[in-house]
């Protein structure tokens, strides 16, 4: 096997993992902040607004993560240094 | 997506006019149009101001985002909300139109580029120092990176360092992936799916917007704060008080 085809392969295979196991983790760290800041809107309704932007702030936390595992299978996939490496 | 090929991650790279070694690229263009969008409507709010009854739209318009960044930032930090407002609230407008207009075809958001993103959160990197030194002097604010013990120190520069890298990867990958997966879409499947994504991606722009900006104001709350904290236990120590005002609900 080549090289060009050999990083092509390995780039979009890692992409994948990257994006799969990345997506996962705060997907579930997410619903359980969500759930839990529904509970608390429904036990103390004066609050909401407090409790939903530190929601969202949380919740951006949260994302972040995922947000850096998607950078890097974009990366990965339309700018690789080591694809364009091979391909000049 | 005219101005931007699908392999180009960044618009740093579509270069409009070259001369020499200064290049004009899409970022640069689509941020002074931004800017000079947002000082248009200013402009035309602000050049007939009246307290009468009735008063133009775009007064009633500048009324209401000025009062409700207020409001926001009074809900973070309760002292002087007006002197937070000018960064904070310039950051949200310029971040919250720049998402919008992805609405328009051949606009390409600068949020979407690294560069345009960094540079924000480096404001928010030098504005927390600043806003904290003001507040409580120079020695102050550097006291409070030993706060619990000095051991602490290299957390603390570690943190400040990393939350500037959080906050300008946060908004370039949300703002790039809207795009980049309309982009997407409309290769694989033209008809109507990417309209649905455009319309996520406008709430997704304005959420990342008003993120950006709580968390500036958030940081430079954390960084304004210790002198508050010592005045309340001053005035614990100098004597019983009256009652604090506001009662938990």
């Amino acid at each position: 096997m080549d090289n060009i085809s050999l990083i092509g392969l390995a780039s979009i295979i890692t992409a994948g993992i990257t994006i799969a196991i990345g997506s996962v983790g705060p997907a579930l760290g997410e619903g359980r902040a969500v759930a839990q800041a529904l509970a608390a809107i429904a036990q103390q309704p004066d609050e909401s607004g407090t409790i939903t932007r530190t929601l969202f702030v949380g919740l951006a936390m949260i994302e972040s993560t995922a947000i850096y595992c998607f950078v890097i299978s974009m990366i990965l996939i339309f700018a690789n240094p080591f694809w364009d490496f091979v391909i000049k | 997506m005219d101005v931007m090929r699908l392999k180009d991650i960044s618009p740093d790279t579509v270069v409009f006019w070259q001369w020499g070694w200064v290049s004009l690229n899409a970022t640069i263009v689509f941020t002074w149009a931004v800017m000079g969008l947002l000082v248009i409507i200013t402009l035309l709010g602000t050049s007939n101001l009246t307290s009468e009854t009735r008063f133009s739209r775009w007064q009633n318009l500048l009324e209401v985002l000025v009062n409700g960044m207020r409001d926001q930032i009074a809900e973070i930090s309760p002292e002087k909300p007006r002197r937070y407002l000018p960064f904070v609230g310039t950051l949200f407008l310029f971040i919250a139109l720049s998402n919008l207009l992805t609405l328009i075809p051949g606009f390409v958001p600068p949020t979407a580029s690294l560069s345009t993103t960094a540079a924000l959160a480096i404001l928010v990197f030098v504005a927390v120092p600043v806003y904290g030194i003001v507040d409580q002097g120079l020695g102050g604010y550097l006291r409070h990176y030993i706060k619990p013990t000095p051991l602490m120190l290299p957390f603390h520069v570690m943190g400040e360092l990393s939350r500037t890298l959080a906050l300008a990867v946060r908004l370039f990958g949300n703002i790039m992936s809207g795009t980049k997966i309309a982009a997407i879409l409309l290769v694989v499947m033209p008809l109507f799916f990417p309209v649905v994504m455009q319309a996520l991606g406008l709430l997704t722009g304005l959420i990342q917007a008003y993120i950006f900006a709580v968390l500036a104001m958030v940081y430079i709350a954390s960084a304004t704060q210790a002198r508050r904290q010592r005045e309340e236990k001053y005035a614990g120590l100098a004597g019983p008080q009256e009652e604090p005002t506001q009662e938990p609900q």
